[in-house]
């Protein structure tokens, strides 16, 4: 059960150093040294940030560290899985061998195990699959759930992010590779086949809401690891708020980033990872 | 360094501000930091490292408050554009859920209010009079009067007219925090001094926007909120004009803050007049970024009196 608790994260941002980053299609997976961190809850992130020019980049950004799923976690290292889509991400991906990087964490609510007797579903897309490969490793140590894997991408260069976990169904939006059309295509049949299922879902916010309505007409129990722009990662600046069932907000950083779906009335246009 | 001079140093740090003994110079501005969130996400850690010489809750108001739509953050070079909205539990829920809470911490605690009117003020300031837990009060004055629809703190007149109420309803340390949205601060700082303001706090974040990257609908502001607040070392020149300004004005104490990354921001305003600094969004970077603020002046000061500058 070590893999699905958390402890405390240290209550300040730690230098790490960096191992090595690699590249996966479209992607980077950005390894660093890091012995001390309290071993992750599947769904948690941390802050991360460039020791170093952090700042001073294209619109003299960023200034703020950005929030990142724990992709997976090897004996002393971290991974991260980054997609060059504005200065932050740009500069996290210049990171080389021994670098410095900041890192606070790991922040926030992970998943919890599915119900007994239910199937896993991870339903990833784009770089929203970070976090459910760390969470299949975890699901795989305990050996007494099926997993299936369904991840959606936009193109080819993309779909080679699939490699990030294993036996994965692939659909992409041109058709490059795997299933061409909607990942929701691929969970739709694997629900109609079995749904006595938990699904774990994590992706661009209009992805999220498909999964999160199929699952809410069929009644299967799913849990959404949401994404919102966030300043701290641990409650203090109010600003990763979405719209809850009920009224009111939740912060993806404290309340989130995983909920369950049942605490949403539909997944806000703002709550997604980038498509 | 023998022990002796660890204990003479250690008491060097402590301040005196308003009647309130505090370990060391350096507070969270309001809004900044939720300790009752940060203790989930840091455990004890929290309470044993504590950054802050004292703790301002954020802005608490009479009734409940859901906050802003998002979205609610925008990078700018070298800052952040927030637009909040001052979500908070109202002040029922507060003193009951949160005081009790925000009391373990172990440091004075200093609730910030804020109303749309003198008897709102009045109010809230009477309701945190009761409470024991309470340390001082620091009144949110960037806030549109509900009658005039200016900003009461923008308004020298309604200013010292609000900390008067709220003077009256207080034997408790008032902080008013002024906005730097007005023409003239240090007139500000003068009307919240005569209506008997026991220190004020400056600065507030700067008024901002951000359009949308753009799309088929045109061009539109990119918070919910459609204008926020710009805070962050983007503005740390601005606060030390205003706290130079207000120090020259008024001789109650002052708390400075905005922009402040390091000790040398932080001596920066100090020296320019102010009894205490806030660290705020530079916590959002670090949790502890206070705590390293606080060191840095300490060793600051001692090797200012070993190797003393001209």
């Amino acid at each position: 059960m070590s893999q699905w608790s958390a402890a405390p994260a240290p209550f300040h941002r730690r230098l790490l150093t960096v191992l090595g980053i690699d590249e996966l299609g479209a992607y980077r997976v950005l390894r660093v040294a890091d012995v001390e961190t309290p071993e992750p809850r599947p769904g948690q992130f941390a802050m991360i940030a460039a020791a170093e020019r952090w700042g001073g980049g294209e619109d003299e950004r960023p200034y703020l560290p950005r929030a990142f799923s724990i992709a997976r976690r090897r004996v002393g290292e971290s991974h991260f899985l980054l997609e060059d889509v504005g200065p932050g991400t740009r500069r996290l991906c210049e990171l080389r061998e021994g670098d410095g990087m900041w890192a606070l964490g790991p922040l926030g609510k992970g998943f919890a195990p599915p119900r007994p007797r239910h199937r896993a579903i991870l339903v990833g897309g784009g770089v929203g699959i970070a976090p459910l490969a760390i969470l299949q490793d975890a699901l795989e140590a305990e050996a007494a759930t099926d997993v299936t894997v369904l991840l959606g991408f936009r193109d080819g260069a993309r779909a080679q992010g699939a490699a990030l976990l294993h036996g994965a169904q692939v659909a992409t939006d041109d058709g490059s590779v795997g299933h061409h059309g909607l990942l929701t295509e691929l969970l739709s049949k694997e629900l109609y086949e079995d749904s006595r299922a938990e699904v774990y879902a994590c992706g661009p916010a209009p992805m999220l809401e498909a999964v999160r309505a199929m699952c809410a007409t069929r009644d299967v129990p799913a849990q959404l690891a949401l994404e919102a722009g966030m300043a701290c990662g641990f409650g203090a600046c109010y600003g990763c708020a979405v719209p809850k069932r009920g009224g009111g907000y939740l912060r993806v950083c404290v309340d989130g980033p995983v909920v369950d779906a049942a605490e949403l009335d539909r997944v806000s246009e703002h709550a997604g990872a980038p498509s | 360094m023998s022990s002796d001079e660890t204990i003479l140093t250690d008491a060097g740090d402590a301040v005196e501000f308003c009647g309130l003994s505090l370990a060391h110079p350096v507070i969270n501005g309001s809004g900044t930091f939720d300790a009752i969130a940060a203790r989930r996400a840091f455990g004890p850690a929290l309470e044993r490292d504590f950054p802050f010489a004292a703790f301002v809750s954020k802005t608490i108001t009479l009734s409940p408050r859901a906050g802003n739509p998002p979205p609610r953050l925008w990078e700018t070079p070298g800052g952040l554009i927030n637009s909040i909205g001052l979500p908070n539990k109202g002040l029922h829920a507060y003193i009951a859920e949160d005081l009790p809470r925000l009391a373990e911490l172990g440091v004075p605690l200093i609730t910030n209010v804020m109303g749309s009117s003198a008897e709102e003020f009045s109010a809230l300031v009477s309701a945190c009079d009761e409470r024991s837990e309470i340390a001082a009060i620091e009144l949110n004055v960037s806030c549109p009067n509900v009658e005039t629809g200016l900003d009461i703190g923008a308004d020298p007149k309604q200013l010292k007219q609000v900390v008067g109420a709220a003077r009256a309803s207080t034997r408790k340390p008032l902080i008013v925090k002024l906005t730097p949205n007005t023409a003239n601060v240090p007139a500000c700082a003068a009307a919240a001094q005569e209506g008997g303001a026991d220190a004020v706090s400056l600065i507030n974040t700067l008024r901002a926007m951000a359009l949308s990257p753009g799309g088929e609908r045109g061009r539109r502001p990119w918070l919910g909120g459609s204008t926020g607040g710009l805070s962050g070392p983007a503005l740390r020149a601005v606060a030390l004009a205003q706290v130079v300004g207000v120090a020259a004005r008024v001789s109650i104490p002052i708390v400075g803050m905005g922009g402040v990354q390091r000790a040398s921001h932080a001596r920066d305003l100090l020296d320019a007049g102010a009894t205490l600094v806030a660290v705020g969004t530079e916590s959002f970077r670090d949790p502890a970024a206070a705590a390293r603020v606080a060191a840095g002046l300490r060793a600051g000061r001692r090797s200012e009196a070993v190797f003393p500058t001209a």
